[in-house]
């Protein structure tokens, strides 16, 4: 089976007058059709990075090598690939829903531009089916809504017209970049819902990158925790909750907030600062942050291993 | 500093710009002639060697040479004492609307958006018309309408520094607020000040020339770079050299003003409020 | 919005009364009077003037007799060019200085906005280079000083263009005056535009929208221009200002008949009726303006309309 996404040493870097900030290192990994995967990471691990190089949205300044395919097709090299499928059948949603919509346009017009564009049917066809899609996330009034403006609406409103704006196009493979970190508490909920309930209907891959284990935890089937531009760990959902290998997943997992913890007890957080990346490249990037490195972390750089249920990058991984 | 070496336009314009001013200041010593000697052997005369007169006479046989430079020197002297009144007036204004706030911030912004919004050129046209031309009031009136985007300027940096910490000890030490905003909030808002003050002494001569130029300035025989290009428009089919020698000196010095300030304003990044 | 609109058309009228009663009054507290610089006249004469234009009476019902007049739409009669009233000298001069403004403000729109575009899209290349050049060189260069050169150059080298003078219709002796007067909002609508445009094409929405597979013509046109204009129309008003206070100057240099010319000649003449008059066509023309430029902020952001 072609997988839907195979991202092969994918590196992404930044030119900052004259030098370069690598953000992603010889990333690889592959997504199955219809598969849910949850990307974690702190900000600045790299987790958004890599899928703006694949979707071609990278800062003018980034420099972009290794291969990405979806559907088979070279994507990452090949402009005119991409953007046959950019949009339609690859899309992507964002953390900010109001900054992310046009402020001057009607959520008409920003719905109906995408089947205009791709699909070449009418613009009165097109806002049609944007109305039946608005319908589908369960937009109230949608009629109404495709004449108002994106400021006109409520956070969680804005961020369920995103996915249907990404949705119109039936994607095979749909991004989701934190997107209920911009929201309150229970939208995020709802958003999280939608995104499962759209998934299995459109029976489409979806991609949710978050720097929050628990968002991810409820929906997603496989989950890479990222650290410093790499994977460091890669497990199906419930394994990687239940044993965690590495030591960063470990400190990831004990942020959570659990229902049975002491309402009063401060949830700890994670001493110390992410290293720039690409600062050493003979060392474990956690090794100062972890309590358990030893000599070796700090002079060798751990590979990713085959572990019974995943993979892990670490010298003395937590015990089974 | 570093940044601004790496501007190359800009320190070429510096460059150009001082051999300006120098040349403003020293033409008397340099030149035999003198701006308001008739020299009728050689008037309306082509820039040569003749009778010393490097760029040339006017109709009159005034040399064009001195005349240009003498005219450089009083755009520059109105534009830097008119640039000066500007600042000090804008200052204390930004200074003080931005450090009290509340209502008296509102009404004198207010104040500063209404007069802004009034084209200038009426406002000097009523002053030089109400109390006659003089130099004085030239540059008075010109640096009494400057000062609005200085003031608008420094309130809001006064604005973002009102709630540091070392205004609030300031405060907490008793020290009155007449002495906070000369001691304390004026001399941090200094960058952008002087990056705008560069700014506005081209803006400044610019105006300058422009109400000479319409007669309403620099009066005959003194000269300015506005009343020459002025005179040189009325020969310029038989005589260029009267219109293309000050003009393009006034485009000159313009320019090197401009592009200095520019230069300026990105080295020290400062974005206008 | 609309009720907004309308609060400001209301608040116009006030505005220019106001405009109207400082200028009346600074105009008469100025020493001299418009019969002081003609040949010297007998004082019987000059009284006898003095009563044909109502000039004796107490300064209020001076005053008082203006308003009457101009809510009938008279300016009354101009002191300087006897044989004419005020509504007369404007009414010939006007259509000229008009035709120059509109020309060069459309072309300092149509021009500049494109062009900070292209250099905003090409930032950093030498087309950006260019551009930002050549607008330095627009905003630093005055309007006298270019528009004579221009001449020198295509008319009295060249012979391509006239120099001056003025024909009715005739846009070869309107080129080089519209376009010393539309280089300096050009080139400052251009700088605008490409810092704005800059702006945007950072922005959230634009990544969006080349999410969404649009090309990058639409993403530009339909997305990013119109935010990407605010503060060109923020300038709008300035620019106008600019463009008229320009039309003074190139109106004297190429000898057009516009209006320029009457208001430094009529504020040294102490043509009291002809300033007052020039200073309301000006007022009234910017006070509209502005009224258009609330419209237009409210196409440009939804969000403005309240």
């Amino acid at each position: 089976m072609i997988p839907i996404l195979q991202i092969e040493a994918l590196s992404v870097g930044f030119l900052n007058s004259g030098a370069m900030n690598q953000a992603v290192d010889q990333v690889s990994l592959r997504l199955a059709p219809s598969e849910c995967v949850g990307i974690v990471g702190e900000s600045g691990s790299g987790k958004t990075q890599m899928f703006m190089a694949a979707m071609g949205l990278l800062a003018k300044n980034a420099v972009a090598r290794g291969s990405v395919r979806f559907e088979g097709q070279e994507i990452l090299a090949q402009k005119s690939a991409l953007r046959r499928v950019r949009g339609s059948k690859l899309a992507m949603i964002f953390q900010d829903p109001l900054t992310s919509l046009t402020p001057h346009l009607k959520i008409g017009v920003q719905l109906a531009e995408v089947l205009v564009h791709h699909n070449g049917v009418s613009w009165h066809e097109a806002r049609y089916i944007a109305l039946r899609m608005l319908d589908q996330v369960q937009i109230p009034e949608p009629k109404r809504r495709l004449h108002e403006y994106p400021h006109e609406l409520s956070g969680g409103m804005r961020q369920r017209v995103m996915i249907a704006m990404s949705l119109l196009c039936r994607p095979s493979l749909l991004i989701a970049d934190e997107p209920t970190t911009a929201l309150d508490v229970t939208v995020q909920a709802q958003i999280i819902e939608l995104l499962r309930a759209v998934r299995e209907e459109f029976a489409m891959g979806l991609v949710l990158i978050s720097h929050d284990l628990a968002v991810v935890g409820g929906l997603a089937q496989r989950i890479l925790v990222m650290y410093a531009g790499r994977i460091v760990e890669s497990a199906p959902a419930e394994e990687l909750f239940r044993h965690p290998r590495h030591p960063y997943t470990a400190a990831l997992l004990k942020c959570i907030p659990s229902v049975f913890s002491a309402p009063r007890t401060r949830l700890p957080s994670l001493a110390g600062q992410p290293p720039r990346i690409g600062e050493k490249l003979d060392a474990c990037a956690f090794a100062p942050r972890c309590p358990r490195a030893a000599e070796r972390c700090r002079r060798e750089r751990p590979q990713l291993q085959v572990a019974a249920a995943g993979e892990f990058a670490c010298h003395y991984p937590e015990e089974l | 500093m570093r940044r601004m070496r790496a501007n190359s336009a800009a320190v070429m314009a510096l460059y150009l710009m001082a051999a300006i001013f120098v040349l403003a200041l020293l033409a008397p010593w340099f030149n035999p002639n003198s701006a308001d000697t008739l020299d009728w052997a050689h008037a309306a005369a082509r820039p040569g060697m003749q009778g010393a007169h490097w760029f040339g006479t006017d109709r009159l046989g005034r040399d064009l040479f001195v005349r240009t430079l003498a005219g450089t020197r009083m755009s520059i002297v109105i534009g830097l004492a008119a640039s000066f009144i500007s600042l000090a007036v804008g200052v204390s204004y930004g200074a003080v609307a931005g450090y009290v706030g509340g209502r008296a911030d509102q009404v004198m912004m207010r104040m500063v958006e209404i007069l802004s919004g009034l084209p200038l050129v009426f406002f000097v046209i009523f002053l030089t018309v109400m109390f006659g031309r003089s130099e004085y009031l030239l540059f008075f009136s010109i640096g009494a309408v400057g000062w609005l985007t200085m003031a608008r300027i420094v309130r809001g940096q006064t604005l973002s520094i009102r709630k540091r910490e070392f205004i609030e000890a300031a405060v907490a030490s008793g020290a009155g607020t007449p002495r906070i905003i000369a001691k304390h909030v004026i001399p941090n808002v200094v960058g952008p000040v002087v990056v705008y003050a560069t700014l506005m002494v081209p803006q400044i001569i610019l105006f300058e020339s422009f109400l000479s130029f319409l007669g309403l300035g620099i009066q005959e025989p003194g000269a300015s770079l506005g009343t020459l290009v002025a005179e040189g428009v009325g020969e310029m089919e038989t005589a260029p050299w009267i219109l293309v020698i000050p003009g393009g000196v006034l485009a000159v010095l313009l320019l090197c003003l401009n592009l200095f300030g520019d230069g300026l304003r990105d080295a020290l990044d400062v974005k206008e409020a | 919005m609309i009720r907004y609109f309308f609060l400001r058309l209301a608040a116009a009228v006030p505005t220019l009364l106001m405009i109207v009663t400082a200028t009346f009054f600074l105009m008469h507290a100025a020493p001299g009077g418009p019969f002081d610089q003609e040949q010297v006249l007998a004082p019987e004469i000059q009284a006898n003037l003095q009563r044909s234009y109502g000039l004796d009476l107490p300064i209020w019902s001076q005053y008082g007799r203006y308003l009457a007049s101009l809510r009938h739409g008279d300016f009354g009669p101009s002191f300087k060019y006897k044989d004419f009233t005020v509504t007369e000298l404007i009414a010939q001069g006007f259509p000229v200085t008009f035709t120059l403004g509109v020309i060069a403000i459309l072309l300092a729109l149509g021009i500049g906005i494109p062009l900070g575009t292209l250099a905003a899209l090409h930032h950093n290349t030498s087309l950006d280079h260019a551009t930002m050049s050549l607008a330095v060189l627009g905003i630093a260069v005055p309007t006298f000083v270019v528009l004579p050169f221009l001449g020198l150059l295509f008319g009295v080298y060249l012979h391509w263009l006239p120099v001056a003078g003025w024909e009715a219709r005739s846009i070869r002796h309107l080129a080089l005056p519209v376009i010393a007067l539309a280089l300096p909002p050009l080139a400052y609508i251009a700088r605008l535009t490409r810092g704005s445009m800059l702006e945007i094409m950072g922005a959230h929405f634009i990544r969006t929208a080349f999410a969404k597979g649009l090309p990058a013509s639409t993403v530009i046109l339909r997305h990013a221009l119109r935010p990407a204009l605010m503060p060109v129309a923020s300038y709008l008003v300035p620019a106008v200002a600019s463009i008229m206070t320009g039309s003074l100057v190139v109106e004297s240099i190429a000898g057009l008949p516009g209006i320029g010319r009457y208001l430094v000649q009529g504020a040294l003449n102490r043509d009291y009726t002809l300033v007052l008059g020039m200073v309301i066509i000006y007022s009234t023309l910017l006070i509209s303006l502005g009224l258009l430029v609330d419209l237009l902020y409210a196409w440009l952001d939804p969000r403005v309309r309240r």
